[in-house]
């Protein structure tokens, strides 16, 4: 039982790191109707950022701090850069272009950092708290909490500001939109630059327990996926809802279903994928 | 015509090119055989029948374990695996055809990525068929045609060569002819419009299928091809970066220039030693060249998308 | 100076020319009906005004053409433009619609909620529900009333009456001469042309993407050919 209770609180804690990446696949998608394939590299990108400022000597909460308004920037600007140009064009070009990011960071990665994985230091310690008899990790319940604030944020942003309005107005009805004087261009970049936000929060709190490496969020992106596919693209609480609850259900099972296990984990989102795209999906 | 001399004199390069050269070169040029079938049959699938996929990768596991499982554990001869494999895959690719019709381009995509993902573990779960991790070896088989043909007067690379390059040249003329015939026509018709297509009898679905199981034969010939070079196959060769780089290949050739695929293939095998020709930069070195690769693709359609618009106003 | 001016406009779509030689006026606190068939060109006037479609010939603001007009930049000009269908955003409330159409006005004065309020009660009532949730006609005036959040100096109407009750109808033209009294200049694109007449100012008949006639409304009623053609009668 207390076994238990500690794969539901891990669960949640690598739930929320899928949930955010999958808030920011689902941003994306409703503001641009693009699949970011690289949304991974992206938060992969900001851990090793993070890493490289903790390195230099910063203390943890101010590096994380700057990566998160760096990766905020960066979205803006590959979105400017290398998205807006193509927005006339057929979708599909916009997406295969984030399939070369995805590439050159990735490689990216491997050039600056190198291949291999490192041990990232978190800001919460290893160390178990006991509730209620139960040992919990301290560092499950700190990245739950972070989880829990960035995706709060999110939603405070999107719900109740002026800017959220105008992103959300963008993303249901772009001509309209512009008729109203908003600034679809500007909307989008910001919508992407909040995904990679969200992207460096997911990626920094993985790195500790994942081990900070170029192919560190290869898997969580398509456990990302399979949470977005949960809200069908389109809906943020889907998203959020659907990450929490497949990190529960993978750990349930890869410690219950001893058949499954570990490594086919993977295989279980991969079928959630294709059997969500099967429903709910239509050419 | 002027194809013509072009392929003449490409076939006259072809054919003096391993005398020429050393026989690691000779190996690499083998290899870019295997990446041209491979890259020809995902132009066929996204360039001609606009669907993408990013598990092209995954179907030349097919072909290729199909191949190292026959020599390894049947003793059958490697040149009999060949069409064995361009069958097992391009079945495999008939029946993914099938429920991918309900999927649109963005997440075909998708669903592709995610079997690319997955299938090295389940290549390394499932091992009692396999090899798990480790793979199937293929080294010093008595399967191997290449051991035997000193007799021709060809050394074990330069037989590899050959048969890629004998193989490859006569798949291209395939596809070139399946393309311009009526038959790439109607493939051509069904993606770009549905209802026109349907107007004149053409089976959308029907096209879209064959599609996919002709590149997936394609990729078999090439999976098999390729582990009958490296004799050895391993579930980290199939990785998703594999078949991302085909799709680099496919995009060279402007997705659907068979001509291109060629483009395509050597830019896959020649990319790392053109990037450590930079300062600084070596060639050995993954992360480089994975880097370039990913530009090349950003850039190359930044440019067709420019070209695009310039030459349509 | 006219408010607003189109001299020799032509809007294409692809190959098709929608609109030929175009040109119309509009002044300050006017109020315009644009008349025809369908097909006639009456939306892609409408468009070509607020830069939703590209046109070569002068569209003038104020006697200067606007450097690279675009939908966006025509908003935060004050020209405000409520396409057919409404184009309310109906998975957002009444409320942050309104909010929405304040944009340019840097966020939502509490005045001109209330101006709308006074206006159209009924969206007061339902300021909390989605918008898509509204009827036709109160869909039609909560579009109406986005557009007047942004205090607009002219406002641009494509077929407002469109599946409308004659009631509601005639309210809501009832709400847009109150607006052109208090000095929006108005632009109404409308199949019905009785209806358009009678709160018109000046009007243009449009025929295949041409002006074939202009004056006062007055005279454009009494004109047999129009009350043959448009009028019934």
């Amino acid at each position: 039982m207390a076994n238990f209770a500690q794969q539901i609180v891990s669960g949640l804690a690598i739930g929320g790191i899928y949930g955010s990446l999958a808030l920011a696949l689902v941003l994306i998608y409703r503001a641009t109707g693009v699949i970011n394939f690289a949304q991974g590299e992206l938060a992969t990108l900001s851990a090793f950022v993070c890493a490289a400022l903790v390195g230099h000597g910063w203390s943890f909460w101010p590096a994380f701090g700057i990566t998160v308004i760096l990766s905020f920037a960066g979205g803006m600007g590959l979105h400017v850069t290398l998205i807006r140009p193509l927005e006339q064009g057929p979708l599909l070009g916009i997406v295969i272009v984030t399939i070369g990011l995805l590439i050159a960071v990735n490689g990216l990665d491997t050039w600056i950092w190198g291949g291999q994985v490192h041990q990232f230091q978190g800001p919460f310690s290893t160390s178990p708290i006991h509730v209620g008899g139960v040992a919990f990790s301290k560092q499950d319940i700190g990245v739950i909490a972070v989880s829990v604030v960035a995706l709060t944020l999110t939603g405070l942003l999107l719900s109740r500001t002026k800017l959220g309005l105008g992103l959300r107005a963008v993303a249901a009805n772009p001509a309209e939109a512009r008729l109203t004087g908003i600034p679809a261009g500007g909307m989008y970049a910001l919508g992407w630059g909040l995904a990679a936000a969200l992207g460096a929060v997911a990626g920094v709190m993985a790195a500790p327990s994942l081990l900070l490496g170029p192919n560190m969020m290869q898997t969580v992106l398509l456990y990302a996926f399979a949470a977005a596919l949960v809200g069908a693209m389109v809906s943020p609480l889907g998203a959020v809802l659907g990450g929490l609850g497949l990190g529960v259900l993978l750990n349930l099972l890869g410690t219950y279903v001893h058949w499954i296990g570990g490594d086919l984990r993977l295989a279980v989102a991969l079928a959630l994928i294709l059997a969500l795209l099967v429903v709910r999906r239509h050419a | 015509m002027r194809r013509l001399y072009l392929l003449g004199a490409a076939a006259v390069v072809l054919v003096v090119l391993p005398f020429v050269l050393s026989d690691f070169r000779t190996v690499q040029l083998a290899t870019v055989g295997a990446y041209f079938i491979a890259i020809i049959g995902l132009d066929v699938l996204i360039g001609h029948s606009g669907q993408v996929s990013l598990g092209h990768g995954g179907l030349m596991a097919v072909g290729g374990y199909t191949t190292a499982i026959l020599m390894a554990h049947h003793g059958v001869q490697d040149l009999c695996t060949i069409p064995l494999a361009a069958l097992v895959a391009g079945a495999v690719g008939l029946l993914f055809g099938l429920p991918a019709l309900r999927l649109s381009g963005l997440f075909l995509a998708l669903a592709t990525f995610g079997i690319a993902v997955v299938l090295p573990t389940l290549l390394k779960r499932f091992d009692h068929f396999t090899g798990g991790s480790s793979g199937v070896a293929l080294f010093g088989l008595p399967q191997q045609s290449g051991q035997g043909a000193g007799y021709l007067g060809m050394t074990n690379d330069t037989w590899l060569y050959a048969l890629t390059w004998t193989i490859g040249i006569a798949l291209f003329a395939l596809a070139w002819w399946l393309l311009s015939s009526r038959f790439g026509r109607a493939l051509r018709a069904a993606r770009d419009s549905e209802p026109a297509a349907a107007a004149v009898g053409i089976n959308r679905s029907a096209y879209r299928v064959a599609a996919f199981g002709i590149s997936a034969a394609y990729a078999g010939v090439a999976g098999a091809l390729y582990a009958i070079n490296v004799a050895y196959v391993s579930p980290d060769t199939y990785s998703v970066q594999l078949s991302l780089f085909l799709l680099v290949g496919a995009v060279v050739g402007a997705y659907g220039s068979i001509w291109g695929a060629l483009g395509g293939a050597l830019l896959i095998e020649f990319l790392p030693d053109l990037a450590g020709t930079l300062p600084h930069v070596s060639s050995k070195e993954a992360g480089p060249a994975t880097f370039f690769f990913g530009a090349v693709l950003i850039v190359i359609v930044l440019l067709l998308h420019l070209v695009r618009k310039v030459s349509a106003r | 100076m006219p408010l607003l001016e189109l001299r020799d406009v032509e809007a294409r779509y692809g190959q098709v020319v929608a609109l030929r030689n175009v040109s119309l006026s509009v002044d300050e606190g006017d109020f315009v009906a644009v008349l025809g068939a369908n097909g006639a060109g009456k939306t892609t006037t409408l468009r070509a005004i607020s830069g939703t479609v590209k046109t070569s010939g002068k569209v003038l603001l104020d006697g200067d053409p606007v450097f690279r007009r675009r939908p966006e930049r025509m908003a935060k000009l004050g020209v405000a433009h409520v396409p057919e269908g409404r184009g309310t955003f109906t998975a957002l409330t009444v409320l942050e619609n309104l909010k929405l159409g304040a944009w340019v006005q840097r966020g939502a004065s509490g005045r001109n909620l209330a101006r709308v309020f006074e206006l159209f009660p009924v969206l007061y009532e339902r300021r909390e529900l989605r918008a898509g949730s509204l009827s036709g006609g109160e869909q039609q005036m909560l579009a109406l009333g986005r557009a007047m959040m942004a205090r607009p100096r002219l406002l641009l109407l494509d077929e407002p009456s469109l599946g409308l009750a004659p009631l509601v109808t005639r309210e809501m033209f009832g709400a847009l001469r109150q607006l052109n009294e208090q000095g929006t200049a108005i632009v109404v694109v409308e199949q019905n042309a009785t209806l358009a007449l009678s709160a018109a100012r000046h009007a243009y008949l449009l025929e295949t993407g041409r002006v074939v006639l202009a004056g006062n409304a007055e005279a454009m009623r009494e004109n047999d050919d129009v009350r043959r053609s448009y009028l019934g009668y």
